[in-house]
């Protein structure tokens, strides 16, 4: 899943530095990415991993890191096999 | 004693150029989920350049809106946020929901806009003067 995620930030997160030289900790805004490159990573995850981000997830730290996005691709996941 | 009121100011400069990338890569998804029907019936009836650029003034206009209300870490549907067109072509702000929850939690009054745009830009500016107390 990191890596999917490292690649929609490529395509998507026009950001000022290589996302291969970045953690998965590292501070996204720090490294460039702009509210409307957020909403394009956004739709490019949900398209990724067919899911939807709710309301409550559209915030900064949701989108500040590679791990943050993570952790809420597993929470929607999770919710997807739960509910299924 | 006359004690002034805080200002409350936002901004963002977005490139049209970036929007219309976003189009043509999330087509109507991307619309539908940032823009109210309103919003995009309003930018669709412009020819294609004004269109691109009246979506991407409204898109600064809702980050700004954001940013002047402190609220980047709040769970948001950016259609919370719109702007309105009066008859006499000036915009304005029209907050529901979540946004308009922090902006009376922000004690922001009413929240003033300006659009901008040129070359392969846009620009919005949020300005409000917040309440020195909550009316009654």
């Amino acid at each position: 899943m990191t890596e999917s995620i490292r690649d929609i930030l490529r395509q998507q997160g026009r950001l000022a530095v290589d996302v291969a030289a970045l953690s998965d900790d590292a501070d996204l805004y720090q490294a460039g990415m702009t509210s409307h490159a957020t909403v394009n990573v956004m739709l490019a995850l949900e398209q990724a991993f067919d899911v939807e981000f709710p309301d409550r997830m559209l915030r900064r730290s949701v989108f500040e890191s590679i791990a943050s996005m993570r952790a809420a691709l597993e929470e929607l996941r999770g919710g997807v096999r739960l509910a299924g | 004693l006359a004690v002034e009121a805080p200002i409350v100011v936002g901004i963002d400069l977005v490139t049209i150029g970036s929007i219309s990338e976003s189009l043509a890569e999330f087509g109507d998804r991307f619309l539908e989920r940032i823009f109210t029907e309103e919003e995009i019936r309003y930018c669709r009836s412009r020819e294609r350049g004004a269109a691109l650029e009246s979506f991407a003034a409204r898109f600064a206009a809702k980050e700004a809106t954001i940013k002047a209300l402190g609220i980047v870490d709040v769970g948001l549907d950016w259609r919370s946020i719109e702007v309105v067109r009066e008859r006499n072509g000036a915009c304005k702000l029209s907050l529901k929901g979540v946004a308009a929850e922090a902006a009376r939690a922000a004690r922001a009054g009413s929240l003033s806009l300006s659009l901008s745009h040129a070359g392969d830009y846009a620009i919005a500016v949020v300005v409000g003067r917040q309440e020195l107390e909550e009316r009654a």
